[in-house]
Protein backbone atom coordinates (compact mmCIF):
# COMPACT_ATOMS: atom_id res chain seq x y z
CA UNK A 1 0.00 0.00 0.00
CA UNK A 2 2.77 2.33 0.99
CA UNK A 3 4.60 1.57 -2.23
CA UNK A 4 1.62 2.64 -4.38
CA UNK A 5 1.26 5.91 -2.57
CA UNK A 6 4.97 6.59 -2.78
CA UNK A 7 4.86 5.57 -6.44
CA UNK A 8 2.10 8.00 -7.28
CA UNK A 9 3.90 10.75 -5.43
CA UNK A 10 7.19 10.08 -7.22
CA UNK A 11 5.60 10.24 -10.64
CA UNK A 12 4.80 13.87 -10.13
CA UNK A 13 2.48 15.97 -8.13
CA UNK A 14 0.64 17.05 -11.27
CA UNK A 15 -0.88 13.62 -12.04
CA UNK A 16 -3.97 13.86 -9.79
CA UNK A 17 -4.77 17.32 -11.06
CA UNK A 18 -4.43 16.17 -14.68
CA UNK A 19 -6.93 13.39 -13.97
CA UNK A 20 -9.29 15.86 -12.33
CA UNK A 21 -9.07 18.71 -14.83
CA UNK A 22 -11.65 17.66 -17.45
CA UNK A 23 -14.32 16.98 -14.85
CA UNK A 24 -13.44 19.99 -12.69
CA UNK A 25 -13.78 22.26 -15.71
CA UNK A 26 -17.36 21.07 -16.21
CA UNK A 27 -18.00 21.15 -12.48
CA UNK A 28 -16.73 24.70 -11.97
CA UNK A 29 -18.62 26.18 -14.92
CA UNK A 30 -21.93 24.32 -14.70
CA UNK A 31 -22.28 23.29 -11.04
CA UNK A 32 -20.32 25.69 -8.83
CA UNK A 33 -20.46 28.91 -10.84
CA UNK A 34 -24.29 28.73 -11.04
CA UNK A 35 -24.49 28.73 -7.24
CA UNK A 36 -22.35 31.88 -6.99
CA UNK A 37 -23.96 33.50 -10.00
CA UNK A 38 -27.41 32.72 -8.61
CA UNK A 39 -26.63 34.68 -5.45
CA UNK A 40 -25.21 37.55 -7.50
CA UNK A 41 -28.22 37.63 -9.84
CA UNK A 42 -30.60 37.66 -6.90
CA UNK A 43 -29.10 40.95 -5.75
CA UNK A 44 -29.68 42.68 -9.09
CA UNK A 45 -32.60 43.76 -11.17
CA UNK A 46 -31.68 41.54 -14.08
CA UNK A 47 -33.50 41.72 -17.39
CA UNK A 48 -31.76 39.82 -20.20
CA UNK A 49 -32.89 42.43 -22.69
CA UNK A 50 -31.94 45.61 -20.85
CA UNK A 51 -28.40 47.01 -20.83
CA UNK A 52 -28.67 48.27 -17.25
CA UNK A 53 -28.77 45.68 -14.53
CA UNK A 54 -28.70 47.74 -11.35
CA UNK A 55 -27.76 46.40 -7.94
CA UNK A 56 -30.87 46.34 -5.76
CA UNK A 57 -29.63 44.70 -2.56
CA UNK A 58 -32.20 42.42 -0.98
CA UNK A 59 -35.17 44.02 -2.78
CA UNK A 60 -35.82 40.87 -4.79
CA UNK A 61 -36.10 38.88 -1.58
CA UNK A 62 -38.24 41.53 0.10
CA UNK A 63 -40.65 41.40 -2.86
CA UNK A 64 -41.31 37.73 -2.10
CA UNK A 65 -42.63 38.66 1.34
CA UNK A 66 -44.27 41.96 0.46
CA UNK A 67 -47.93 41.54 -0.39
CA UNK A 68 -47.95 44.69 -2.55
CA UNK A 69 -45.29 43.38 -4.98
CA UNK A 70 -46.25 42.02 -8.41
CA UNK A 71 -44.79 38.57 -7.80
CA UNK A 72 -46.09 38.03 -4.26
CA UNK A 73 -49.34 36.22 -4.96
CA UNK A 74 -47.98 34.08 -7.83
CA UNK A 75 -44.91 33.07 -5.86
CA UNK A 76 -46.88 31.99 -2.80
CA UNK A 77 -49.59 30.33 -4.89
CA UNK A 78 -46.98 28.26 -6.74
CA UNK A 79 -45.07 27.49 -3.56
CA UNK A 80 -48.35 26.40 -2.01
CA UNK A 81 -49.08 24.19 -5.02
CA UNK A 82 -45.71 22.45 -4.71
CA UNK A 83 -46.28 22.20 -0.96
CA UNK A 84 -49.66 20.49 -1.37
CA UNK A 85 -48.19 18.11 -3.93
CA UNK A 86 -45.22 17.28 -1.70
CA UNK A 87 -47.35 16.78 1.41
CA UNK A 88 -49.68 14.41 -0.46
CA UNK A 89 -47.15 12.49 -2.55
CA UNK A 90 -44.28 11.89 -0.12
CA UNK A 91 -46.19 9.75 2.44
CA UNK A 92 -47.58 7.58 -0.38
CA UNK A 93 -44.16 7.30 -2.04
CA UNK A 94 -42.56 6.28 1.23
CA UNK A 95 -45.18 3.73 2.32
CA UNK A 96 -46.50 2.06 -0.86
CA UNK A 97 -43.05 1.18 -2.29
CA UNK A 98 -42.14 -0.35 1.05
CA UNK A 99 -45.15 -2.62 0.63
CA UNK A 100 -44.03 -3.51 -2.89
CA UNK A 101 -40.50 -4.23 -1.65
CA UNK A 102 -41.70 -6.49 1.17
CA UNK A 103 -43.85 -8.35 -1.36
CA UNK A 104 -40.90 -8.73 -3.75
CA UNK A 105 -38.53 -9.76 -0.99
CA UNK A 106 -40.15 -13.21 -0.68
CA UNK A 107 -38.71 -16.11 -2.60
CA UNK A 108 -41.11 -17.05 -5.40
CA UNK A 109 -40.78 -17.87 -9.08
CA UNK A 110 -41.00 -14.79 -11.33
CA UNK A 111 -39.73 -12.36 -8.73
CA UNK A 112 -37.27 -10.59 -11.05
CA UNK A 113 -39.97 -10.30 -13.68
CA UNK A 114 -42.40 -8.54 -11.33
CA UNK A 115 -39.65 -6.28 -10.03
CA UNK A 116 -38.93 -5.22 -13.62
CA UNK A 117 -42.63 -4.62 -14.31
CA UNK A 118 -43.08 -2.38 -11.26
CA UNK A 119 -39.94 -0.44 -12.15
CA UNK A 120 -40.73 -0.07 -15.86
CA UNK A 121 -42.71 3.23 -15.80
CA UNK A 122 -39.73 4.93 -14.19
CA UNK A 123 -37.49 4.48 -17.25
CA UNK A 124 -39.91 6.62 -19.28
CA UNK A 125 -39.47 10.36 -19.20
CA UNK A 126 -41.94 12.85 -17.81
CA UNK A 127 -42.86 13.95 -21.35
CA UNK A 128 -44.13 10.46 -22.20
CA UNK A 129 -45.80 10.07 -18.80
CA UNK A 130 -47.41 13.49 -19.13
CA UNK A 131 -48.86 12.91 -22.61
CA UNK A 132 -50.01 9.42 -21.73
CA UNK A 133 -51.83 10.43 -18.54
CA UNK A 134 -53.31 13.58 -20.02
CA UNK A 135 -55.01 11.14 -22.39
CA UNK A 136 -55.89 8.47 -19.81
CA UNK A 137 -57.43 11.13 -17.55
CA UNK A 138 -59.37 12.84 -20.36
CA UNK A 139 -62.91 13.26 -18.98
CA UNK A 140 -64.63 11.96 -22.15
CA UNK A 141 -62.16 9.74 -23.99
CA UNK A 142 -59.93 8.60 -21.14
CA UNK A 143 -59.46 5.07 -19.91
CA UNK A 144 -59.77 6.03 -16.24
CA UNK A 145 -63.35 7.24 -16.47
CA UNK A 146 -64.15 4.35 -18.80
CA UNK A 147 -62.97 1.77 -16.25
CA UNK A 148 -64.76 3.57 -13.41
CA UNK A 149 -67.94 3.45 -15.48
CA UNK A 150 -67.53 -0.29 -16.05
CA UNK A 151 -67.63 -0.95 -12.30
CA UNK A 152 -70.55 1.39 -11.76
CA UNK A 153 -68.70 4.40 -10.32
CA UNK A 154 -69.15 8.03 -11.46
CA UNK A 155 -67.48 8.30 -14.86
CA UNK A 156 -67.60 11.99 -15.70
CA UNK A 157 -64.95 13.35 -13.32
CA UNK A 158 -62.89 16.18 -14.82
CA UNK A 159 -59.60 14.74 -13.58
CA UNK A 160 -57.26 17.36 -14.98
CA UNK A 161 -59.29 20.57 -14.83
CA UNK A 162 -61.16 20.51 -11.49
CA UNK A 163 -60.06 20.60 -7.88
CA UNK A 164 -59.46 18.51 -5.90
CA UNK A 165 -59.23 16.00 -8.76
CA UNK A 166 -56.25 17.72 -10.37
CA UNK A 167 -54.27 17.03 -7.19
CA UNK A 168 -55.45 13.43 -7.07
CA UNK A 169 -54.29 13.07 -10.68
CA UNK A 170 -50.86 14.65 -10.19
CA UNK A 171 -50.18 12.63 -7.05
CA UNK A 172 -51.59 9.40 -8.46
CA UNK A 173 -49.58 9.65 -11.68
CA UNK A 174 -46.39 10.42 -9.78
CA UNK A 175 -46.91 7.45 -7.47
CA UNK A 176 -47.53 5.21 -10.49
CA UNK A 177 -44.45 6.57 -12.22
CA UNK A 178 -41.88 6.46 -9.40
CA UNK A 179 -43.09 3.87 -6.85
CA UNK A 180 -40.96 1.18 -8.51
CA UNK A 181 -37.84 3.31 -8.12
CA UNK A 182 -38.24 3.62 -4.35
CA UNK A 183 -39.24 -0.05 -4.14
CA UNK A 184 -35.93 -1.12 -5.72
CA UNK A 185 -34.01 1.00 -3.20
CA UNK A 186 -35.97 -0.54 -0.32
CA UNK A 187 -35.46 -4.02 -1.74
CA UNK A 188 -31.68 -3.58 -1.68
CA UNK A 189 -31.98 -2.47 1.94
CA UNK A 190 -34.16 -5.45 2.85
CA UNK A 191 -31.67 -7.85 1.34
CA UNK A 192 -28.99 -6.36 3.58
CA UNK A 193 -30.87 -7.36 6.74
CA UNK A 194 -29.36 -10.66 7.94
CA UNK A 195 -31.78 -13.60 7.64
CA UNK A 196 -30.73 -14.87 11.07
CA UNK A 197 -32.52 -11.93 12.69
CA UNK A 198 -35.80 -13.14 11.22
CA UNK A 199 -35.06 -16.72 12.21
CA UNK A 200 -34.33 -15.65 15.77
CA UNK A 201 -37.52 -13.57 15.92
CA UNK A 202 -39.52 -16.55 14.62
CA UNK A 203 -38.03 -18.84 17.23
CA UNK A 204 -39.07 -16.30 19.86
CA UNK A 205 -42.61 -16.56 18.52
CA UNK A 206 -42.82 -13.10 16.91
CA UNK A 207 -45.77 -12.60 14.53
CA UNK A 208 -45.26 -11.36 10.98
CA UNK A 209 -46.22 -7.82 12.06
CA UNK A 210 -43.84 -7.93 15.04
CA UNK A 211 -41.02 -9.11 12.79
CA UNK A 212 -41.74 -6.20 10.42
CA UNK A 213 -41.95 -3.72 13.27
CA UNK A 214 -38.90 -4.86 15.24
CA UNK A 215 -36.56 -6.35 12.62
CA UNK A 216 -37.40 -4.86 9.23
CA UNK A 217 -38.05 -1.22 10.14
CA UNK A 218 -34.97 -0.74 12.37
CA UNK A 219 -32.83 -2.49 9.74
CA UNK A 220 -34.14 -0.13 7.08
CA UNK A 221 -33.59 3.11 9.00
CA UNK A 222 -30.71 4.52 6.89
CA UNK A 223 -32.48 3.52 3.67
CA UNK A 224 -35.72 5.04 4.95
CA UNK A 225 -33.94 8.33 5.65
CA UNK A 226 -32.46 8.29 2.15
CA UNK A 227 -35.83 7.56 0.54
CA UNK A 228 -37.67 10.24 2.53
CA UNK A 229 -35.02 12.88 1.79
CA UNK A 230 -34.70 12.18 -1.92
CA UNK A 231 -38.48 11.85 -2.35
CA UNK A 232 -39.10 15.22 -0.70
CA UNK A 233 -36.49 16.80 -2.99
CA UNK A 234 -37.96 15.10 -6.06
CA UNK A 235 -41.53 16.14 -5.20
CA UNK A 236 -40.45 19.70 -4.45
CA UNK A 237 -38.98 19.79 -7.97
CA UNK A 238 -42.39 19.07 -9.51
CA UNK A 239 -42.58 20.47 -13.02
CA UNK A 240 -43.35 18.19 -15.96
CA UNK A 241 -46.48 16.56 -14.54
CA UNK A 242 -48.22 19.85 -13.81
CA UNK A 243 -46.92 21.44 -17.03
CA UNK A 244 -48.25 18.62 -19.22
CA UNK A 245 -51.11 16.93 -17.37
CA UNK A 246 -53.04 19.67 -15.57
CA UNK A 247 -51.26 22.50 -17.43
CA UNK A 248 -51.61 24.50 -14.22
CA UNK A 249 -55.40 24.18 -14.27
CA UNK A 250 -57.77 25.20 -12.90
CA UNK A 251 -56.37 28.70 -13.52
CA UNK A 252 -52.84 28.64 -12.18
CA UNK A 253 -53.68 26.66 -9.05
CA UNK A 254 -51.57 23.60 -9.92
CA UNK A 255 -48.63 25.56 -11.36
CA UNK A 256 -45.57 24.37 -9.42
CA UNK A 257 -42.97 26.70 -7.95
CA UNK A 258 -40.20 25.40 -10.24
CA UNK A 259 -42.41 26.11 -13.23
CA UNK A 260 -43.15 29.63 -11.97
CA UNK A 261 -39.48 30.37 -11.26
CA UNK A 262 -38.31 29.30 -14.71
CA UNK A 263 -41.20 31.10 -16.36
CA UNK A 264 -40.44 34.29 -14.44
CA UNK A 265 -36.68 34.09 -14.99
CA UNK A 266 -36.57 33.15 -18.68
CA UNK A 267 -39.91 33.89 -20.33
CA UNK A 268 -40.61 37.05 -18.26
CA UNK A 269 -36.99 38.24 -18.31
CA UNK A 270 -36.88 38.67 -14.56
CA UNK A 271 -33.78 36.64 -13.68
CA UNK A 272 -33.06 38.62 -10.51
CA UNK A 273 -36.34 37.82 -8.78
CA UNK A 274 -36.29 34.27 -10.17
CA UNK A 275 -32.82 33.74 -8.69
CA UNK A 276 -34.04 35.09 -5.34
CA UNK A 277 -36.93 32.61 -5.48
CA UNK A 278 -34.55 29.73 -6.34
CA UNK A 279 -32.34 30.51 -3.38
CA UNK A 280 -35.27 30.92 -1.00
CA UNK A 281 -36.66 27.58 -2.16
CA UNK A 282 -33.26 25.90 -1.78
CA UNK A 283 -32.97 27.23 1.79
CA UNK A 284 -36.46 25.99 2.63
CA UNK A 285 -35.56 22.53 1.33
CA UNK A 286 -32.28 22.57 3.23
CA UNK A 287 -34.20 23.25 6.46
CA UNK A 288 -36.54 20.33 5.72
CA UNK A 289 -33.64 17.99 4.92
CA UNK A 290 -31.72 18.94 8.06
CA UNK A 291 -34.84 18.49 10.19
CA UNK A 292 -35.24 15.10 8.59
CA UNK A 293 -31.69 14.03 9.45
CA UNK A 294 -32.11 15.32 13.01
CA UNK A 295 -35.33 13.43 13.62
CA UNK A 296 -33.83 10.19 12.42
CA UNK A 297 -30.59 10.61 14.32
CA UNK A 298 -32.33 11.28 17.60
CA UNK A 299 -34.43 8.17 17.19
CA UNK A 300 -31.29 6.15 16.66
CA UNK A 301 -29.73 7.32 19.95
CA UNK B 1 -49.95 -22.61 2.08
CA UNK B 2 -51.26 -23.10 -1.43
CA UNK B 3 -53.96 -20.55 -0.64
CA UNK B 4 -51.37 -18.01 0.52
CA UNK B 5 -49.36 -18.52 -2.62
CA UNK B 6 -52.51 -18.00 -4.65
CA UNK B 7 -53.17 -14.79 -2.74
CA UNK B 8 -49.65 -13.53 -3.43
CA UNK B 9 -49.97 -14.15 -7.17
CA UNK B 10 -53.42 -12.55 -7.21
CA UNK B 11 -51.95 -9.35 -5.74
CA UNK B 12 -49.03 -9.48 -8.16
CA UNK B 13 -51.31 -9.88 -11.16
CA UNK B 14 -53.45 -6.91 -10.11
CA UNK B 15 -50.32 -4.78 -9.61
CA UNK B 16 -48.91 -5.88 -12.95
CA UNK B 17 -52.14 -4.72 -14.60
CA UNK B 18 -51.94 -1.36 -12.82
CA UNK B 19 -48.38 -0.79 -14.06
CA UNK B 20 -48.72 -2.15 -17.60
CA UNK B 21 -52.27 -1.41 -18.78
CA UNK B 22 -51.56 2.33 -19.26
CA UNK B 23 -48.55 1.47 -21.42
CA UNK B 24 -50.48 -1.11 -23.43
CA UNK B 25 -53.27 1.44 -23.92
CA UNK B 26 -50.68 3.90 -25.26
CA UNK B 27 -49.50 1.40 -27.88
CA UNK B 28 -53.05 0.32 -28.83
CA UNK B 29 -54.21 3.92 -29.24
CA UNK B 30 -51.20 4.78 -31.42
CA UNK B 31 -52.50 2.11 -33.84
CA UNK B 32 -56.04 3.53 -34.08
CA UNK B 33 -57.53 5.83 -36.67
CA UNK B 34 -58.79 9.22 -35.54
CA UNK B 35 -62.53 8.31 -35.54
CA UNK B 36 -61.71 4.97 -33.90
CA UNK B 37 -59.99 6.77 -31.01
CA UNK B 38 -62.88 9.25 -30.66
CA UNK B 39 -65.41 6.51 -30.06
CA UNK B 40 -67.46 6.71 -26.84
CA UNK B 41 -67.36 4.33 -25.11
CA UNK B 42 -63.83 3.58 -26.24
CA UNK B 43 -62.92 0.12 -27.49
CA UNK B 44 -59.82 -1.81 -26.49
CA UNK B 45 -58.49 -3.03 -29.81
CA UNK B 46 -57.86 -0.84 -32.84
CA UNK B 47 -60.42 -1.67 -35.51
CA UNK B 48 -58.92 -1.63 -38.04
CA UNK B 49 -55.22 -1.38 -37.16
CA UNK B 50 -54.06 1.91 -38.68
CA UNK B 51 -50.66 3.57 -38.94
CA UNK B 52 -52.37 6.96 -39.20
CA UNK B 53 -50.73 8.32 -36.04
CA UNK B 54 -47.23 7.38 -37.17
CA UNK B 55 -47.84 8.61 -40.72
CA UNK B 56 -48.84 12.03 -39.43
CA UNK B 57 -45.53 12.27 -37.61
CA UNK B 58 -43.20 10.66 -40.10
CA UNK B 59 -44.48 12.02 -43.41
CA UNK B 60 -42.04 14.18 -45.34
CA UNK B 61 -42.32 17.91 -44.74
CA UNK B 62 -44.21 17.41 -41.50
CA UNK B 63 -44.58 20.47 -39.26
CA UNK B 64 -43.14 18.31 -36.54
CA UNK B 65 -39.85 16.70 -37.67
CA UNK B 66 -40.08 13.78 -35.25
CA UNK B 67 -37.27 11.81 -36.89
CA UNK B 68 -35.01 14.82 -36.56
CA UNK B 69 -35.96 15.16 -32.87
CA UNK B 70 -35.30 11.46 -32.43
CA UNK B 71 -31.83 11.84 -33.98
CA UNK B 72 -31.06 14.94 -31.87
CA UNK B 73 -32.05 13.11 -28.69
CA UNK B 74 -30.03 10.03 -29.60
CA UNK B 75 -26.93 12.07 -30.44
CA UNK B 76 -27.19 14.17 -27.28
CA UNK B 77 -27.79 11.20 -24.98
CA UNK B 78 -24.90 9.17 -26.43
CA UNK B 79 -22.54 12.17 -26.39
CA UNK B 80 -23.43 13.06 -22.82
CA UNK B 81 -23.05 9.48 -21.60
CA UNK B 82 -19.59 9.34 -23.24
CA UNK B 83 -18.58 12.68 -21.72
CA UNK B 84 -19.78 11.60 -18.27
CA UNK B 85 -17.89 8.29 -18.49
CA UNK B 86 -14.63 9.90 -19.60
CA UNK B 87 -14.56 12.82 -17.17
CA UNK B 88 -16.14 11.13 -14.13
CA UNK B 89 -13.96 8.01 -14.32
CA UNK B 90 -10.72 10.00 -14.41
CA UNK B 91 -11.82 12.30 -11.58
CA UNK B 92 -13.15 9.40 -9.51
CA UNK B 93 -9.87 7.49 -9.91
CA UNK B 94 -7.86 10.47 -8.69
CA UNK B 95 -10.19 10.88 -5.71
CA UNK B 96 -10.18 7.17 -4.88
CA UNK B 97 -6.50 6.33 -5.24
CA UNK B 98 -4.28 9.40 -5.23
CA UNK B 99 -3.24 11.60 -2.36
CA UNK B 100 -2.93 15.27 -3.08
CA UNK B 101 -3.52 18.70 -1.64
CA UNK B 102 -7.17 19.78 -1.78
CA UNK B 103 -8.60 16.29 -2.18
CA UNK B 104 -10.95 16.59 0.78
CA UNK B 105 -12.12 20.03 -0.32
CA UNK B 106 -12.77 18.99 -3.91
CA UNK B 107 -14.63 15.84 -2.92
CA UNK B 108 -16.63 17.78 -0.32
CA UNK B 109 -17.71 20.37 -2.88
CA UNK B 110 -18.73 17.68 -5.36
CA UNK B 111 -20.79 15.85 -2.74
CA UNK B 112 -22.36 19.13 -1.56
CA UNK B 113 -23.78 19.79 -5.04
CA UNK B 114 -25.62 16.45 -4.83
CA UNK B 115 -27.93 18.27 -2.41
CA UNK B 116 -28.56 21.36 -4.52
CA UNK B 117 -31.94 20.94 -6.25
CA UNK B 118 -31.07 20.96 -9.97
CA UNK B 119 -34.12 23.01 -10.93
CA UNK B 120 -32.82 25.93 -8.90
CA UNK B 121 -29.65 26.03 -11.03
CA UNK B 122 -31.55 26.66 -14.23
CA UNK B 123 -31.66 30.46 -14.19
CA UNK B 124 -27.89 30.98 -13.67
CA UNK B 125 -27.08 28.11 -16.03
CA UNK B 126 -29.28 29.74 -18.66
CA UNK B 127 -27.20 32.90 -18.35
CA UNK B 128 -23.96 30.90 -18.62
CA UNK B 129 -24.93 29.02 -21.79
CA UNK B 130 -26.28 32.26 -23.25
CA UNK B 131 -22.89 33.93 -22.62
CA UNK B 132 -21.14 30.96 -24.25
CA UNK B 133 -23.40 31.34 -27.29
CA UNK B 134 -24.74 27.81 -26.85
CA UNK B 135 -28.48 28.49 -26.78
CA UNK B 136 -30.35 26.45 -29.38
CA UNK B 137 -27.31 24.24 -30.18
CA UNK B 138 -26.44 20.61 -29.50
CA UNK B 139 -23.80 21.66 -26.93
CA UNK B 140 -26.43 23.09 -24.60
CA UNK B 141 -28.11 19.72 -24.07
CA UNK B 142 -24.85 17.73 -23.93
CA UNK B 143 -22.27 19.62 -21.90
CA UNK B 144 -23.87 21.33 -18.84
CA UNK B 145 -25.67 18.15 -17.72
CA UNK B 146 -22.38 16.21 -17.80
CA UNK B 147 -21.23 18.09 -14.68
CA UNK B 148 -23.39 15.76 -12.61
CA UNK B 149 -21.77 14.83 -9.30
CA UNK B 150 -23.48 11.44 -9.21
CA UNK B 151 -21.08 9.80 -11.69
CA UNK B 152 -17.96 10.81 -9.76
CA UNK B 153 -19.49 9.74 -6.46
CA UNK B 154 -20.72 6.43 -7.87
CA UNK B 155 -17.43 5.46 -9.60
CA UNK B 156 -15.30 6.54 -6.65
CA UNK B 157 -17.22 4.12 -4.44
CA UNK B 158 -16.66 1.38 -6.99
CA UNK B 159 -12.91 2.06 -7.39
CA UNK B 160 -12.49 2.00 -3.61
CA UNK B 161 -13.97 -1.50 -3.60
CA UNK B 162 -11.40 -2.83 -6.08
CA UNK B 163 -8.41 -4.75 -4.62
CA UNK B 164 -5.24 -2.67 -4.77
CA UNK B 165 -2.93 -5.62 -5.45
CA UNK B 166 -3.24 -5.58 -9.24
CA UNK B 167 -2.42 -1.88 -9.40
CA UNK B 168 0.54 -2.38 -7.05
CA UNK B 169 1.88 -5.24 -9.14
CA UNK B 170 1.60 -3.14 -12.29
CA UNK B 171 3.47 -0.30 -10.59
CA UNK B 172 6.28 -2.71 -9.77
CA UNK B 173 6.32 -3.78 -13.43
CA UNK B 174 6.94 -0.17 -14.35
CA UNK B 175 3.50 0.85 -15.60
CA UNK B 176 2.63 4.52 -15.21
CA UNK B 177 -0.59 5.84 -13.68
CA UNK B 178 -2.32 6.34 -17.01
CA UNK B 179 -1.48 2.78 -18.11
CA UNK B 180 -2.72 1.36 -14.83
CA UNK B 181 -5.94 3.36 -15.14
CA UNK B 182 -6.71 2.44 -18.75
CA UNK B 183 -5.43 -1.16 -18.82
CA UNK B 184 -6.27 -2.44 -15.36
CA UNK B 185 -8.78 -0.26 -13.52
CA UNK B 186 -11.19 0.51 -16.38
CA UNK B 187 -11.45 -3.10 -17.64
CA UNK B 188 -12.12 -4.26 -14.06
CA UNK B 189 -14.84 -1.62 -13.76
CA UNK B 190 -16.92 -2.60 -16.76
CA UNK B 191 -20.09 -3.35 -14.75
CA UNK B 192 -19.99 0.02 -12.95
CA UNK B 193 -19.17 1.88 -16.17
CA UNK B 194 -22.05 0.17 -17.97
CA UNK B 195 -24.43 1.09 -15.15
CA UNK B 196 -23.35 4.72 -15.23
CA UNK B 197 -23.54 4.86 -19.03
CA UNK B 198 -27.10 3.54 -19.05
CA UNK B 199 -28.26 5.86 -16.26
CA UNK B 200 -26.60 8.88 -17.93
CA UNK B 201 -28.15 8.00 -21.29
CA UNK B 202 -31.62 7.63 -19.80
CA UNK B 203 -31.50 10.83 -17.79
CA UNK B 204 -30.48 12.82 -20.87
CA UNK B 205 -32.92 11.01 -23.15
CA UNK B 206 -35.79 11.80 -20.76
CA UNK B 207 -34.81 15.34 -19.77
CA UNK B 208 -37.67 17.79 -20.29
CA UNK B 209 -37.34 20.98 -18.23
CA UNK B 210 -33.94 22.13 -19.55
CA UNK B 211 -34.44 21.48 -23.30
CA UNK B 212 -37.81 23.24 -23.51
CA UNK B 213 -36.23 26.47 -22.27
CA UNK B 214 -32.87 26.41 -24.11
CA UNK B 215 -33.91 25.06 -27.53
CA UNK B 216 -36.18 27.10 -29.80
CA UNK B 217 -35.89 26.09 -33.46
CA UNK B 218 -38.17 23.34 -34.69
CA UNK B 219 -35.33 21.18 -35.97
CA UNK B 220 -33.08 21.59 -32.91
CA UNK B 221 -35.53 20.12 -30.39
CA UNK B 222 -35.08 16.86 -28.53
CA UNK B 223 -37.86 14.32 -28.61
CA UNK B 224 -39.29 15.13 -25.14
CA UNK B 225 -39.31 18.86 -25.94
CA UNK B 226 -40.99 18.06 -29.26
CA UNK B 227 -43.62 15.93 -27.54
CA UNK B 228 -44.69 19.01 -25.59
CA UNK B 229 -45.31 20.77 -28.92
CA UNK B 230 -47.20 17.77 -30.30
CA UNK B 231 -49.58 17.88 -27.38
CA UNK B 232 -50.33 21.52 -28.15
CA UNK B 233 -50.67 20.93 -31.90
CA UNK B 234 -52.76 17.74 -31.89
CA UNK B 235 -54.73 18.18 -28.63
CA UNK B 236 -57.24 15.30 -28.57
CA UNK B 237 -55.97 13.67 -31.77
CA UNK B 238 -54.73 10.93 -29.50
CA UNK B 239 -53.41 8.41 -32.07
CA UNK B 240 -50.82 11.00 -33.18
CA UNK B 241 -49.92 12.08 -29.65
CA UNK B 242 -49.60 8.44 -28.51
CA UNK B 243 -47.50 7.56 -31.57
CA UNK B 244 -45.09 10.29 -30.47
CA UNK B 245 -45.06 8.92 -26.94
CA UNK B 246 -44.39 5.40 -28.25
CA UNK B 247 -41.44 6.61 -30.36
CA UNK B 248 -39.92 8.28 -27.29
CA UNK B 249 -40.51 5.17 -25.16
CA UNK B 250 -39.08 2.52 -27.47
CA UNK B 251 -35.33 3.23 -26.94
CA UNK B 252 -35.81 3.55 -23.17
CA UNK B 253 -37.77 0.30 -22.97
CA UNK B 254 -35.28 -1.58 -25.18
CA UNK B 255 -32.43 -0.31 -23.05
CA UNK B 256 -34.29 -1.33 -19.90
CA UNK B 257 -34.91 -4.84 -21.19
CA UNK B 258 -31.27 -5.27 -22.27
CA UNK B 259 -29.61 -3.56 -19.31
CA UNK B 260 -32.15 -4.19 -16.57
CA UNK B 261 -29.53 -5.70 -14.29
CA UNK B 262 -27.32 -2.61 -14.59
CA UNK B 263 -30.14 -0.15 -14.03
CA UNK B 264 -31.48 -1.97 -10.99
CA UNK B 265 -27.95 -2.37 -9.61
CA UNK B 266 -27.26 1.35 -10.02
CA UNK B 267 -30.50 2.38 -8.35
CA UNK B 268 -30.06 -0.13 -5.50
CA UNK B 269 -26.57 1.06 -4.74
CA UNK B 270 -27.55 4.72 -4.69
CA UNK B 271 -29.77 3.98 -1.69
CA UNK B 272 -27.22 1.97 0.25
CA UNK B 273 -24.58 4.64 -0.08
CA UNK B 274 -26.97 7.38 0.89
Amino acid sequence: MASTRAGVRRRGAATPYLFLTPYLLLFLVFALLPVVLGIWLSLHQWDFQLPNKPFVGVDNYRDLFDSSSVVYSFWWESLGATGIFTALSVPLLVVLPLGLAVLLNRAFPGRTFFRAVFFAPYVLGVAVIGLLWRFLLDANLGLVNRLLGLVGLPDTTAWVTDLPWAWVSLVGVTVWWTAGFNAVIYLAGLQDIPGELYEAAKVDGATAWQRFRHVTLPGLRPVLLFVITTTILASANLFGQSYLITQGAPGTSTRSVVWYIVEQGIAQNDAGRAAAMSITLTLMLAVVSIANFRIFRYRED
Amino acid sequence: MALRRFGLYAILVVLTAVFTVPLIWMVLTSLKSYPDAQRIPSTWLPDPVETYGYQQLLQAGSQNPVLRWFANSMLAAVAQAALVLATASMAAYALARMRFRGRGLIFGLIVATLFVPPATQIIPNFLIVDTLGWLDTLAVIVVPGAASAFGVFFLRQFFLSLPRELEEAATLDGANTWQIFTRIVLPLSKPALATLAVLAFLSNWNDFLWPIFVLFSGDQLTLPAGLGLLQGAYQTDYPVVMAGAVLASVPAIILFVLAQRHIIAGVSRSGLKG
